[in-house]
């Protein structure tokens, strides 16, 4: 754990490298079904300024196994909903798909406690669902709607809940964000942390090795997630960052690289993650991911990559695949369960798709409702005249 | 020199006032210490209140505004920053966010434009944008508009830059009362609030009476000051164009003209009520602000009266006394001639008096 001032230890430390293999797994079995497997993360992890990483070998219930899965899937069919509602015209302006990246967050929240908090950039679906938002909330906010988590005020890129900080449209501007949140959790010393999440594409602004700078001078208790699915737009990460190692671009501050396409190595690096920013300052960790979408719907996202390159993620390194075929090898989830919850799951997208679609946009007064928790103007300005009284509906949590 | 002189043209100002035998007892103040006991005075009232800046702990402050804070509240409540305005301004807001109220510092407010994209984006929007869930309780402030002898960069007015935008509150203090008051309401206020001081203004005193000095002292954002009742003509200024107008009101009053002044106190909200009850008494209004003239303070005042019934009490039209449309020059006779200036805004008000005087 103590950092090295060479670059040595970026090397794998795991020289032995398992697939998916049951056999190779400790397994705890009741009535000739597993309730608990010892796994091996899929890929090492790679250390900067670490001498310790993460745990290689990780231990998965069963019952994590089945919410694991249900995540991941939910995610997923989030997304497929919103993109045929783009493509239905129903979902407006900019909508940024997660499908492919579903285990960073799903393994990233697994390991979050109740103190913590996260906030990421505008792919966020997944994860406002996975802080507590039901499907309705993120679809009904992707279709402009009342029963959108902001009330349709939002859209795709600015939904909230507790704990989670956003959905923020300006790339770079939520690393900051997400650092004076983990400087909250220090000033009010209660062991929380914050996740500051940015992409392969972001990590180059300025305003992120700001970030990194001032929250290693206060040891400030956050993990800096650079989601890297090797595409900012349509620009590769290696001809936008003179160094794509993003687990490394820290300086000072250590980095882990880790297989973003696995559940358990994220769970597992995060949960390294969470202690080691509690007891030590601040820390980078990059997750090696894909989107199978293009960058945003008006994207085919063909341009600058092949289809035999998505073809081959979908094909090999598919998180959900991966992990489903893993905890029916290990034994721990059944086929007729995968099944059960892919019913499950689909059933309650498609109910959400269809309030979504025929929910209700807010009345008009809403265009002037809440835009000051405290307002003092005395009259608001509508297109032709000073002519609108501010509705206060709410005051906001902060007071 | 230049603070021997100020002090001339503050003592010009405050005889400029009808004063009374009272407020000549009264205690002297500086702007610089009305700043620095608001400050004080809401460390010590919320926990949650903290100053973070470029060399606001140990340095005492750039412009010395946080003096003695970082020896009475410590590292956790007074928080030194690299130059990196747009981080800090980012970790401000985000520590906000999450239920802290911090006190950002700008240097100056010229360097908040490296930093303008979380003042409006990431602060000012999150309310509503949220529908309501998470307001932004924070405060930008520092020194604003033209310094002395500083050019181009170093001497522009952000009123009207941060004005623009709905979800901010932008206050404009010009003596120590306002100053004191409203940084203390902006620090309580649940939104982000820019409190735009002037660095000429930090070492002017002013008269303050004791319930400028009480802890529980507030001026509400919103609301413009009539510094002096004249019935002629109303000149409404903010910052430090309220010692302008004053002088002017002082040179007016020598050919018998009464000009009322109204310093405007908060840029947004825009206390037109104030303003537009003077008018129904003067039916003359002039605007002096050191901002430029386009898109400005001064235009939206005209705006507002195109737009208003107070419209048809106006005997003449609205004038405005602005900076000239240049970026600030160094050199000192340009620099002096770049701003308004009291004969200018003399001359404006006897133009649009049109010789009724």
């Amino acid at each position: 754990m103590l950092r090295t001032l060479s670059r040595v230890s970026e090397l794998p430390i795991i020289v032995k490298q398992l697939q998916k293999n049951a056999a190779q797994a400790g397994v705890a079995k009741t009535n000739n079904y597993a309730t608990e497997a010892t796994v091996q993360v899929n890929r090492p992890f790679k250390l900067h300024r670490l001498e310790e990483g993460p745990e290689t070998t990780v231990k998965l219930t069963k019952d994590e196994a089945l919410k694991y899965y249900t995540q991941m899937q939910t995610i997923r069919r989030i997304e497929t909903a919103a993109g045929n509602l783009y493509k239905e015209k129903i979902i407006r302006g900019f909508c940024h798909l997660y499908s492919g990246q579903e285990a960073c967050a799903v393994g990233m929240k697994a390991a979050m406690r109740d103190v913590d908090n996260i906030i990421s950039a505008y792919r966020v679906h997944g994860w406002t669902y996975l802080m507590g938002v039901p499907p309705l909330g993120v679809l009904g906010e992707l279709t402009g709607v009342q029963s959108g988590c902001a009330r349709g005020k939002g859209g795709s890129m600015h939904m909230y809940c507790p704990n989670f900080f956003g959905g923020n449209g300006i790339v770079g501007a939520q690393v900051p964000l997400g650092t004076g949140v983990g400087l909250a959790c220090k000033y009010k010393g209660n062991g929380g942390m914050c996740l500051a999440l940015y992409g392969d594409g972001a990590a180059n602004q300025g305003q992120v090795f700001e970030a990194y700078n001032m929250a290693y001078l206060w040891k400030l208790p956050v993990i800096f997630v650079c989601e890297n699915n090797n595409y900012g737009m349509g620009t590769s990460s290696e001809r936008a960052s003179c160094n794509t190692d993003y687990y490394t671009r820290g300086d000072a501050l250590p980095g882990i690289w880790v297989d973003g396409m696995d559940v358990l190595a994220v769970r597992s690096a995060t949960e390294f993650a969470i202690k080691y920013v509690n007891e030590q300052g601040p820390l980078v960790m990059e997750t090696n991911t894909y989107r199978y979408s293009g960058h945003s719907m008006s994207d085919p996202g063909t341009s600058y990559r092949t289809r035999e390159e998505i073809q081959e993620v979908r094909q090999k390194r598919d998180p959900i695949t991966s992990f489903k075929e893993l905890c029916i090898e290990l034994g721990l989830i059944t086929t007729d369960e995968v099944k059960a919850i892919d019913l499950k799951v689909r059933k309650e997208v498609d109910e959400a798709t269809a309030q979504a679609k025929g929910g209700a946009e807010l009345g008009l007064s809403h265009l002037w409702t809440d835009v000051y928790s405290n307002n003092l103007e005395p009259k608001l300005r509508g297109t032709n005249a000073y002519d609108i009284d501010h509705i206060q509906e709410r005051k906001g949590v902060n007071h | 020199m230049l603070r021997s002189k100020l002090s001339q043209v503050a003592c010009a100002t405050q005889r400029a006032f009808s004063m009374s035998p009272k407020s000549l007892a009264a205690k002297q103040m500086t702007v610089r210490d009305g700043l620095n006991s608001a400050l004080d005075d809401e460390l010590a009232r919320d926990d949650r209140v903290f100053l973070l800046g470029e060399e606001v702990a140990q340095y005492d402050g750039a412009y010395k505004v946080s003096r003695g804070l970082w020896k009475k509240y410590g590292d956790k409540r007074i928080i030194d920053t690299p130059i990196t305005e747009m981080g800090f301004a980012g970790i401000a807001v985000g520590a906000a966010m999450a239920g802290l109220r911090p006190i950002c510092e700008f240097m100056t407010f010229n360097f908040s434009m490296q930093a303008i994209d979380h003042v409006i984006n990431s602060a000012a929007k999150t309310f509503y944008m949220s529908a309501g869930a998470v307001n932004v309780p924070i405060v930008f402030r520092g020194p604003n508009g033209a310094s002395a002898g500083v050019a181009a960069q170093h001497s522009q007015c952000f009123a009207a830059w941060y004005a623009h935008c709905p979800g901010l509150k932008v206050v404009s203090p010009y003596d120590t009362e306002d100053a004191r008051g409203l940084l203390k309401s902006a620090i309580r206020d649940p939104d982000p609030v820019v409190v735009l001081e002037n660095e000429l203004m930090y070492g002017v005193a002013f008269p303050v009476d004791e319930k400028v000095t009480d802890a529980d002292f507030l001026v509400p954002i919103g609301k413009a000051k009539i510094m002096r009742p004249g019935k002629d003509i109303t000149i409404v200024a903010h910052s430090k164009a309220v010692e302008t107008a004053l002088l002017s009101a002082a040179e007016l009053a020598k050919k018998g003209i009464e000009a009322e002044i109204i310093n405007l106190r908060s840029i947004r909200p825009l206390d037109m009520q104030t303003i537009f009850n003077s008018v129904r008494k003067t039916h003359h209004l002039i605007t002096v602000e050191n901002g430029w003239p386009q898109h400005g303070v001064g235009a939206e005042i005209c705006a507002r009266f195109m737009e208003d019934q107070a419209f048809f009490e106006l005997d003449a039209p609205v004038w405005r006394c602005c900076g000239v449309d240049v970026p600030m020059p160094y050199a000192k006779t340009l620099e002096l001639n770049a701003l308004p200036r009291e004969p200018d805004v003399t001359a404006a008000a006897l133009k649009v008096l049109g010789g009724k005087k």
